[in-house]
C-alpha cells in the first residue's frame, strides 16, 4: 500500500495543496437533510379551503398543522386569490417570473395564493442565471445597497468607531456589529453609531445579541435596527431556537413600537445544523421560513444560507439554493438581506463566483455582513468578503458595473474620518468618565489593519464601561450631548437626526435606507425593472464613483514615472546622433536598432530593468560572442521584428537586434520574412539584466554563422496580461506617437558614464 | 394590486418626515421641528420625546396598507397598541411567549386580558390568544428549562 501514496499523478499532490481542499463536498443524502431541493419527504403543493377556512395545506390536514402551518395558513394567504394561484402552472408562473412584460406587483399579489411547497416547486423550474434575473426584477427597492460587519475581537470601542468610520464611507448603509464578550452590547453600539456619524448622515446601526437584550439597547437609542429575530422552518428547530412564530411576531411589534426597523432571519440548513430537519429539502424549509416572515408582518429578511451557507454549499446545487431563497424573499414583498456573509469556502475562485450572480442582480443589500474588518476581527466569522478583499469587491464593480453598493475612498479623507472617529468616541468616554488614552494609544488605532496592532482599551476595561453605562442607565441623549460638549456638533446633529427618523417611522417601510439624511425605501423608490434602461440604472457620477480605484494607471502616470526615471538616469548616460545609418562592411558586424522611444521618452523596461543597462548588456554581450555592436536609433517604426529586421538590414553580418523601450527584443536577420526571426523575446517583464547580455552574445554568435542554444526566458505562469497591459499598452502608444514615417535610421554614439563608451 | 390614484397619494405623504412632517407631533406634543440639537441641550426636549407615537404608527400602518402590504400593516398597528406599554413589561409578556415560560392557556389569555382592557390592545391581544390555543395543541406549554 505505501507504494500508492509515492505512485499517483502528481498533480492530486498540487491539487491537495490548494484551498479547495479544504472545503468539504457532501454527497446528496434527503434521508438525512443534504438535500438542496426537491427532496422525496417534501409534500407535493396542496391548499383546500373550505367556508373561507384552509383545512389542509401542502398535504397535511389543519389538525395535523405543526406551529409554522397553523401561522403560516391563519396569516399568510389571500384567500381571495389562492384558488387560482394554486391553480397556475409552476413551470407557466416561473416563466412569468422571468418576463419583463409581467409586472412585480402582479407576482408578488399571486405569491400570497401560493403555499411554501408551491413557491418551491415554482423556483425549481429556474436555472441560475434565471434566478439571477429574476432577482433583479423582483427585489423590493430599486437602489440596491449593501451591509457591514464592523467588529473587533477586542471588542475596543475606539477601533470599532474608527472601523465603523471606515465603512460608512466606503458606503455602507448599515452596520452591523457584535460582541466577544456578552454584556459589551452598549459601548460597540456607541461606537459603531458615533464612528459612522462622523463619515455621514442616515447609517442604520444594529447590535446582535440575545433578542431581550438586544431590545434593551436599542430603547437607549443606540440602534436604529435589528435582524437578529431568527425563525426555522422545522418546529422543533424553532422551539430549541426558544421561540414561537408567535413570540417573534410579538416581538416584531414589540421594535416597531419603539420605532425601530427591523427584519427577520432565516436561512437554509438551520434546521440541518440543529438536527431537526425531517428530511426535507433546504428550499421548502426556507420557503416556509419566507412565508411565515410575510405572515409575521415583518418587512424584510436575512436570508441565503447564513451561518448555514457552508452547509448548503457543500451538497449539489447548493449555490442555486442560496439564490433561490433570497428571489423568494424578493417574490414574497420582503426586504432581501442576500447573505453573503459567512464565508462559504476556503476557496478564492469560489468566494468570487458566489457573489457574481447578486451583483449581477442587484439585492437590497448584497451582503448581510460584508466584513469590513480583518477576518480574525470578525466576530461572527469571516465574511464572504472581508477587509482583505474589499478592492477586490471594487473592482468586481468596476469591471461589470454592477451596484454593489461601494466606492474607493481616498487615503486623505479616509485617514481624517479615522482620526476624527478616534477623537470623537475618546471625548464621548472622557467626558462621561468611562476610560481615556494617550495619544500613542489613539494612534495605535489609526493606522492599525486590525486589533493585532492596536495598544488601545482591553476586554476587561470594555466590560467595566459597559457595567457603567447599564447602571447609570445611560442613553443616547448624554452621548450627543458628551459629542456637542467637546466641539464635535455636525457628529451630536447626526446622531440626533437618527433619532428623529425614529419618531416619523418613515424607514419602518419595507427595504428602507437612509441616504443624506432622506429615507429611500421600497415606497418612495419601487423597483419596477421591466427590460434594459428601466429600473436601477446607475447615473454617470455613479459610474465614475465605482470606477475607481487605488491604483489606477493613467498615461500620465506612465510619463510621470519614466520621467522621473529620465531623470535619475539621464546622468549614467548619452546618446548622441552621429548623422545617418548607412550599411556596415564589416562581417562581424550586429547592429543594434533602438526604437524611437528608447531612452528619450522612455527609460526602463517593463521588467523594471534601465535602459542604459539594457543597452550596455547588449553592447557587451555581442563584443563577448565576437561580434562588432553598432547601435542606430530607427524612426520609422516601433514594431520589434521591423525593428531588428531593420537592423540586421544595416549589419555587415546581417545579424541584428531590434530592441523596444519597454524591453521586447528580437534577434533577426536580414534575408528572414519580418516575422520569421532568429529568436524573440516577447514577455519583457521577465527578461532581466544578464538575459540581454545572453541575447547580445547569441546574436554575434548567428553572426559568426554559429549556432548558439536560443537564450531561453523562465516563465512561471504569471498572468502578465494582468500586470503589465495596461503599462504596456500606454509605453507602446507612447513609441508610436514618435514614429517618423519615411525617415532614415541614424548611427548614434553611446556614452556611459562607468568608463565603457562605445561609438561607430 | 393599487389603482392608478393611489402612488400619487402617497408620493405626497411619503416620506411623511419629508412631505409632511407637521402630522409628527412627540408623545409630548412637540412638533418635529422641535428635535433640534439646542433644545436637547438646553434640556427643552428629553430622550422620551424621540419615540415613536401610536398615531405616528397607525400613519405609516396605512401608508403600508395603501402601497400594498396588509400584513406589514397590521404588524405596524400592533405596534402602535404597544407604543404605551413599559418595557420591562414588553420584555415580560415576549418572555411568556417563548416556549415552554408560560404554563397554560390561561396564563396567556390573563396576559391578553391585561392588554386589552389596559391598553386596548386589540390585535395584539388576538395574537396571544391564537398562541395560547396552538400551544396548548402542540404542547408547547411542557416546561422547557
Amino acid at each position: 500500500m505505501a507504494d500508492s501514496y509515492t505512485n499517483r499523478w502528481a498533480r492530486y499532490d498540487l491539487w491537495d495543496e490548494r484551498h479547495l481542499s479544504l472545503d468539504r463536498f457532501a454527497v446528496d443524502d434527503p434521508e438525512n437533510g443534504f438535500c438542496a431541493a426537491a427532496s422525496p419527504r417534501d409534500p407535493r403543493p396542496s391548499l383546500v379551503i373550505e367556508n373561507g377556512r384552509i383545512v389542509e395545506m401542502d398535504g397535511v390536514a389543519a389538525a395535523e398543522f405543526d406551529m409554522i402551518d397553523e401561522f403560516i395558513a391563519r396569516h399568510y394567504f389571500d384567500l381571495m386569490i389562492a384558488e387560482a394561484a394554486m391553480a397556475m402552472d409552476s413551470r407557466e408562473f416561473a416563466q412569468m417570473l422571468v418576463d419583463v412584460d409581467v409586472p412585480r406587483e402582479r407576482l408578488v399579489k399571486l405569491s400570497a395564493g401560493m403555499t411554501p411547497a408551491k413557491l418551491a416547486e415554482v423556483l425549481g423550474h429556474l436555472s441560475t442565471l434565471e434566478l439571477a434575473f429574476a432577482n433583479s426584477k423582483l427585489r423590493c427597492r430599486r437602489q440596491p445597497s449593501n451591509q457591514a460587519h464592523v467588529t473587533n475581537a477586542k471588542d475596543d470601542p475606539v477601533q470599532m468607531a474608527a472601523d465603523a468610520a471606515t465603512a460608512a464611507l466606503y458606503g455602507f448603509d448599515e452596520i452591523e456589529t457584535t460582541v466577544r464578550v456578552a454584556r459589551n452590547g452598549r459601548t460597540n453600539a456607541i461606537a459603531c453609531a458615533v464612528g459612522a456619524a462622523v463619515a455621514r448622515d442616515g447609517v442604520l446601526i444594529q447590535c446582535s445579541l440575545e433578542e431581550a437584550e438586544e431590545l434593551r439597547i436599542a430603547l437607549a437609542g443606540f440602534t436604529t435596527y435589528t435582524e437578529t429575530m431568527s425563525v426555522y422552518g422545522t418546529e422543533a428547530a424553532f422551539l430549541d431556537g426558544d421561540d414561537t412564530p408567535w413570540s417573534k411576531t410579538f416581538l416584531t411589534a414589540a421594535y416597531a413600537s419603539r420605532g425601530l426597523k427591523a427584519r427577520c432571519t432565516s436561512g437554509s440548513s438551520a434546521e440541518l445544523l440543529m438536527g431537526f430537519h425531517e428530511g426535507k429539502s433546504m428550499l421548502y424549509l426556507e420557503a416556509r421560513c419566507v412565508c411565515l416572515q410575510r405572515a409575521m408582518g415583518v418587512q424584510g429578511t436575512q436570508n441565503g444560507g447564513i451561518d448555514g451557507a457552508p452547509l448548503t454549499a457543500s451538497v449539489p446545487r447548493g449555490g442555486w439554493e442560496l439564490l433561490a431563497e433570497n428571489v423568494l424573499a424578493a417574490l414574497l414583498d420582503l426586504e432581501c438581506a442576500s447573505g453573503n456573509d459567512t464565508r462559504h469556502s476556503e476557496s478564492e475562485i469560489r468566494v468570487g463566483a458566489k457573489i457574481m450572480p447578486f451583483l449581477m442582480a442587484g439585492t437590497d443589500f448584497i451582503c448581510s455582513g460584508f466584513g469590513s474588518i480583518p477576518k480574525y476581527d470578525n466576530s461572527f466569522n469571516a465574511s464572504l468578503f472581508n477587509a482583505e478583499e474589499m478592492e477586490d469587491f471594487l473592482a468586481l464593480q468596476r469591471e461589470f458595473q454592477v451596484e454593489g453598493g461601494l466606492q474607493h475612498v481616498p487615503e486623505d479623507q479616509l485617514m481624517a474620518a479615522r482620526a476624527r472617529a478616534i477623537e470623537a468616541i475618546s471625548a464621548v468616554l472622557e467626558t462621561l468618565n468611562l476610560g481615556r488614552l494617550s495619544e500613542a494609544q489613539k494612534k495605535s488605532v489609526l493606522y492599525a489593519h486590525g486589533s493585532d496592532e492596536t495598544d488601545s482599551f482591553l476586554p476587561g476595561e470594555v466590560a467595566g464601561m459597559n457595567a457603567a453605562l447599564i447602571e447609570r442607565r445611560i442613553t443616547f441623549v448624554e452621548v450627543v450631548r458628551a459629542l456637542a460638549a467637546r466641539g464635535f456638533a455636525t457628529e451630536a446633529a447626526r446622531l440626533l437626526s437618527m433619532a428623529r427618523q425614529r419618531v416619523t417611522g418613515d424607514y419602518l417601510q419595507t427595504a428602507a435606507i437612509i441616504r443624506d439624511g432622506r429615507v429611500v425605501s421600497a415606497v418612495n423608490d419601487p423597483n419596477r425593472y421591466s427590460g434594459p434602461g428601466t429600473g436601477y440604472v446607475m447615473t454617470d457620477e455613479r459610474r465614475q464613483a465605482i470606477s475607481r480605484m487605488r491604483h489606477e494607471v493613467s498615461k500620465s502616470d506612465v510619463l510621470a514615472g519614466e520621467g522621473e526615471t529620465g531623470r535619475q538616469e539621464s546622468r549614467r548616460w548619452r546618446i548622441e546622433a552621429k548623422g545617418e545609418a548607412g550599411p556596415g562592411d564589416d562581417p562581424r558586424e550586429v547592429v543594434i536598432g533602438i526604437s524611437p522611444g528608447f531612452g528619450v521618452r522612455l527609460h526602463k523596461t517593463t521588467g523594471g530593468v534601465p535602459l542604459y543597462k539594457v543597452l550596455a548588456a547588449l553592447l557587451e554581450g555581442v563584443r563577448e560572442g565576437g561580434g562588432l555592436p553598432r547601435v542606430v536609433r530607427v524612426r520609422h517604426t516601433a514594431d520589434t521584428s521591423f525593428l531588428g529586421l531593420t537592423a540586421a538590414r544595416l549589419a555587415g553580418s546581417g545579424v541584428g537586434i531590434g530592441i523596444q523601450g519597454k524591453g521586447t527584443t528580437v534577434i533577426h536577420r536580414h534575408d528572414q520574412a519580418p516575422h520569421m526571426n532568429l529568436e524573440l523575446f516577447s514577455q519583457a517583464p521577465l527578461i532581466g539584466e544578464a538575459d540581454y547580455r545572453t541575447i547580445g552574445r547569441n546574436a554575434a554568435r548567428y553572426a559568426l554563422g554559429q549556432a548558439p542554444v536560443p537564450v531561453t526566458i523562465p516563465y512561471r505562469g504569471q498572468a502578465l496580461g494582468a500586470r503589465f497591459h495596461v503599462q504596456t499598452a500606454l509605453l507602446y502608444a507612447i513609441e508610436t506617437s514618435m514614429i517618423e514615417a519615411g525617415r532614415n535610421p541614424e548611427t548614434l554614439e553611446v556614452e556611459f558614464y562607468d568608463g565603457r563608451r562605445t561609438t561607430r | 394590486m393599487t389603482d392608478e390614484g393611489q402612488p400619487d397619494k402617497l408620493d405626497t405623504l411619503y416620506p411623511v418626515g419629508e412631505k409632511q412632517p407637521e402630522r409628527v407631533r412627540t408623545r409630548h406634543g412637540r412638533l418635529l421641528g422641535d428635535l433640534t440639537l439646542d433644545n436637547l441641550l438646553a434640556e427643552h426636549v428629553t430622550a422620551s420625546d424621540f419615540g415613536i407615537t401610536a398615531e405616528g404608527l397607525r400613519l405609516q400602518a396605512a401608508i403600508a396598507e395603501q402601497a400594498g402590504r396588509p400584513n406589514l400593516a397590521q404588524n405596524l398597528r400592533r405596534g402602535a397598541e404597544l407604543v404605551e406599554i413599559p418595557d420591562d413589561m414588553l420584555l415580560e409578556i415576549y418572555e411568556r411567549l417563548r416556549p415552554g415560560r408560560a404554563h397554560s392557556a390561561d396564563d396567556l389569555r390573563a396576559i391578553a386580558d391585561r392588554l386589552r382592557r389596559t391598553y386596548g390592545a386589540e390585535e395584539t391581544a388576538r395574537l396571544i390568544e391564537e398562541a395560547a390555543a396552538v400551544y396548548e395543541r402542540r404542547g408547547i406549554f411542557d416546561r422547557r428549562i
